[in-house]
């Protein structure tokens, strides 16, 4: 019998055992693995390339306040700026004040509104069709498909915050490479309807012509309007997404807490059950003793146990939370953020090893120690 | 005749890593689910028991938060003549008219920057919100670029020190005081003179909302109806109490995610725990038959090892809730859908969490108890006695 085979015996003697020691580190790593990909998808990962050249200008006070129109053509004239459109926020509700009728509406300007997003897929056809109708709208696929909204349906928003409703008719269904959830209309119609936003626009967004000019253009437009009475702050895009996550709390410490708590708690599973494996078997590793085995052989045995028993609660925990983040995405949305990468699941791998590691290290080397004479005569 | 619990209590003893470790093991199940509970209580408590319930609030018609619709100021004069309102100290009508903004405060821990509101009020504003107490200085003088900040926002941000300024609008402001509010969502809020801050934000001639006070509940109610009805005004209005249980949708997203994240951890301990109880029922087999043979039936058995899996639970529940005080009061903030500031609430352990999570932990022994308990009960005693 090699070693590896009285490994998994071994680890398969007290099966009820075992499977409920690798269910228990299984849901936990589910958990673990969930935790990891909410990390890696808001703090680590890279947007698209085009999005990493996309800045968003706000007024310095908050997003709520407004700049002047004519800052557009500011921007537009700086080094390095190659579109700026502007975005206002409507904060209007479809049918009725639910809040799974409350979603993102943007006022902006159709002209040039997929020359800042060029990344985002619509037919060229439909944005044609937006760009002529003035009380027209195009929406990402994932609310059409909430709402089942057709190309060239009527569709009305309430305004809460405007003393004014949206009349729309969807013109055009665009596929963003993450889903916004949004839905962008011409602001000149709300110009016209509520005569104080004109010359007002919420934040702009701007698309940089290369890498290079995305450091520069920031603290440029800043400087610009440093000193008129609606100063700017400019930041990438992901920091004013990453902004928008703060708000939401301290999601940063709130994720590592519970990684903690996941971890120690898979810990004392795996430990208590090596613990109750290894006592039931002082009389075994004496005989092993007997028979030759050397201590660190016998060391590595109940070690490697652990290991075994610990990995498959992990490959099972990391593949069920791999399905759920599939899942999860079709969903789109803020759920896309459980969407498990292939390094996730490899660290996760990493911590169930450490863990059975750690585990077994301070039972087995008891075991190992043990005195012969003293094993032989333990009872049971 | 049941198995006294003495015998499980020394069991567990008998075995104390075991015990301690399984125990650990809930504790910290239990310790997360505490955390999001007193998180969710801390913030029911930030708008439920927020707004006195004689305040009427005034909104223009179809907004839905005071940050959103501006009315004319003429409207105000109007709503101060109406029948129904208190008198203040001096003897006018008890009403503001207010504005509110938010602006951007950085964090004193320097985790990036949060929107706090700023909120104008009249001079009787102080009056109509008798619950808020000064903890520091004094309350903003009229027709000075003077505010007030809360308690958490003096502790959470920056430039919050009476003394120091603060850059919005057309300049600074001079924080003169901070004010206790006891928890309600007040405490995310910074207060000055409503004159000051129109003109600064260019929003003269109106208000974000008016707050009335009534005389009576029954007047409140009436004062109420006779805003929103009248066609002239165009004005909407809720008791403040009303407005502020509107807003406690702002938990949603910790609520699910919490509660995800609490029952995945619950189902690792049960399996835990039925490995622990697996376990002893494994080692006592001899015991358990003896048991049996002196004449303990198997629904007391059964019980008893139940009852075992509880005490455990209850251990780990015990030192969950023992982990979790320090933390109690422990305050942090999320966004507000309503108004898109931050709203800042408590951790709160209130007596309610304490139970729901001794009950969440004993539905976790429960559950890991119960099938070693069954097979417990059921072995043959024959066997049982030869092993």
């Amino acid at each position: 019998m090699t070693l590896t085979r009285f490994v998994t015996k071994n680890a398969l003697r007290n099966k009820r055992r075992s499977s409920l020691t690798v269910l228990s580190i299984g849901f936990s790593l589910l958990l673990l693995t969930l935790m990891m990909a909410i990390w890696r998808n808001f703090y680590l990962k890279e947007g698209s390339e085009v999005s990493a050249l996309r800045l968003v200008t706000r007024h310095k006070v908050s997003l709520t306040f407004s700049m002047p129109s004519y800052y557009r053509e500011k921007i537009r004239a700086l080094p390095g700026v190659a579109v700026v459109v502007p975005q206002n926020w409507f904060g209007g509700v479809y049918k009725d004040d639910k809040s799974r009728n409350f979603f993102a509406q943007f006022g902006t300007d159709p002209e040039e509104f997929f020359k800042v997003y060029k990344d985002w897929e619509i037919p060229v056809d439909q944005i044609v069709a937006w760009q002529r109708d003035r009380a027209g709208a195009v929406v990402d696929t994932k609310k059409a498909e909430e709402f089942g909204w057709k190309v060239g349906q009527k569709v009305i928003i309430t305004g809460t915050i405007f003393p004014t409703n949206l009349e729309l008719t969807i013109r055009g269904i665009f596929k963003a490479p993450q889903p916004t959830q949004a839905l962008y209309y011409n602001q000149k119609y709300v110009e016209e309807a509520v005569p104080y936003m004109k010359g007002q626009q919420g934040f702009y967004t701007i698309l940089a012509d290369s890498p290079e000019s995305v450091a520069r253009i920031g603290p440029a437009i800043d400087a610009m309007f440093r000193n008129s009475p609606q100063p700017t702050r400019t930041e990438t895009e992901r920091a004013f997404q990453l902004g928008f996550l703060a708000m939401l709390g301290n999601v940063k410490a709130f994720i590592l807490s519970i990684c903690g708590a996941v971890v120690f708690a898979i810990l004392l599973v795996s430990a208590n059950t090596m613990a109750m494996s290894i006592r039931e078997r002082t009389r075994e590793v004496a005989v092993l003793k007997t028979l030759g085995f050397t201590r660190r052989t016998i060391l590595g045995l109940f070690v490697g146990e652990a290991i075994v028993v610990a990995l498959v609660g992990g490959v099972l925990g990391s593949v069920a939370a791999f399905l759920i983040g599939v899942g999860a995405g079709k969903a789109g949305g803020m759920m896309g953020a459980l969407q498990v990468s292939l390094p996730t699941i490899l660290v996760a791998w990493c911590v169930a090893a450490l863990v059975g590691f750690i585990s077994a290290v301070v039972p087995s080397y008891h075991a190992s120690r043990l005195n012969i004479v003293d094993g032989l005569r333990h009872i049971g | 005749m049941p198995i006294p619990i003495s015998y499980n209590i020394r069991n567990m003893k008998l075995r104390k890593g075991l015990t301690i470790m399984t125990a650990l093991g809930i504790a910290l199940t239990v310790t997360t689910a505490i955390f999001i509970m007193a998180l969710l209580a801390g913030l029911q408590r930030a708008f439920v028991t927020s707004g006195n319930p004689l305040n009427v609030l005034v909104l223009r018609k179809g907004s839905t938060s005071e940050l959103t619709g501006p009315f004319p100021a003429e409207n105000f004069q109007v709503l101060k003549t109406l029948p129904g309102v208190a008198k203040d100290s001096h003897g006018d009508p008890l009403v503001s008219g207010e504005v509110t903004v938010v602006i951007v405060l950085p964090r004193r821990d320097g985790s990036g920057e949060v929107n706090v509101t700023v909120r104008g009020m009249m001079q009787d504003g102080l009056e109509l919100r008798p619950a808020v107490k000064l903890a520091q200085g004094r309350w903003f003088a009229p027709g000075q670029r003077e505010i007030v900040v809360s308690n958490s926002i003096h502790k959470r941000f920056q430039h919050a020190d009476v003394g120091d300024s603060v850059e919005f609008g057309k300049g600074s402001w001079q924080v003169v005081g901070v004010f206790d509010a006891g928890g309600t969502a007040y405490e995310s809020e910074m207060w000055g003179d409503v004159n000051q801050m129109t003109s600064d934000f260019d929003r003269q001639g109106v208000y974000s909302s008016a707050y009335l006070r009534a005389t009576d509940a029954v007047s409140a109610e009436a004062l109420k109806n006779r805003v929103s009805d009248d066609q002239r005004l165009k004005l909407d209005s809720m008791l403040e109490t009303e407005y502020y249980a509107k807003q406690t949708s702002s938990g949603a997203v910790i609520r699910t995610i919490g509660w995800i994240v609490a029952v995945i951890m619950a189902i690792g301990s049960s399996f835990a725990a039925m490995n622990t109880m697996y376990a002893a029922a494994a080692y006592r087999s001899r015991e358990i038959a003896t048991l049996r043979v002196i004449g303990f039936s198997r629904p007391s058995i059964l019980t008893s090892f139940v009852l075992e899996a509880l005490l455990l639970s209850l251990l780990g529940a015990a030192v969950g809730i023992v982990l979790m005080l320090p933390f109690n009061g422990m305050t942090t903030g999320t966004q507000n859908q309503t108004t898109f500031s931050e709203v800042v609430f408590g951790l709160q352990m209130t007596p309610g969490v304490v139970g729901s999570a001794i009950i969440f932990a004993l539905a976790m022994g429960l559950i890991g108890g119960f099938a070693p308990a069954w097979h417990a009960a059921r072995q043959n005693i024959l066997n049982a006695l030869r092993g």
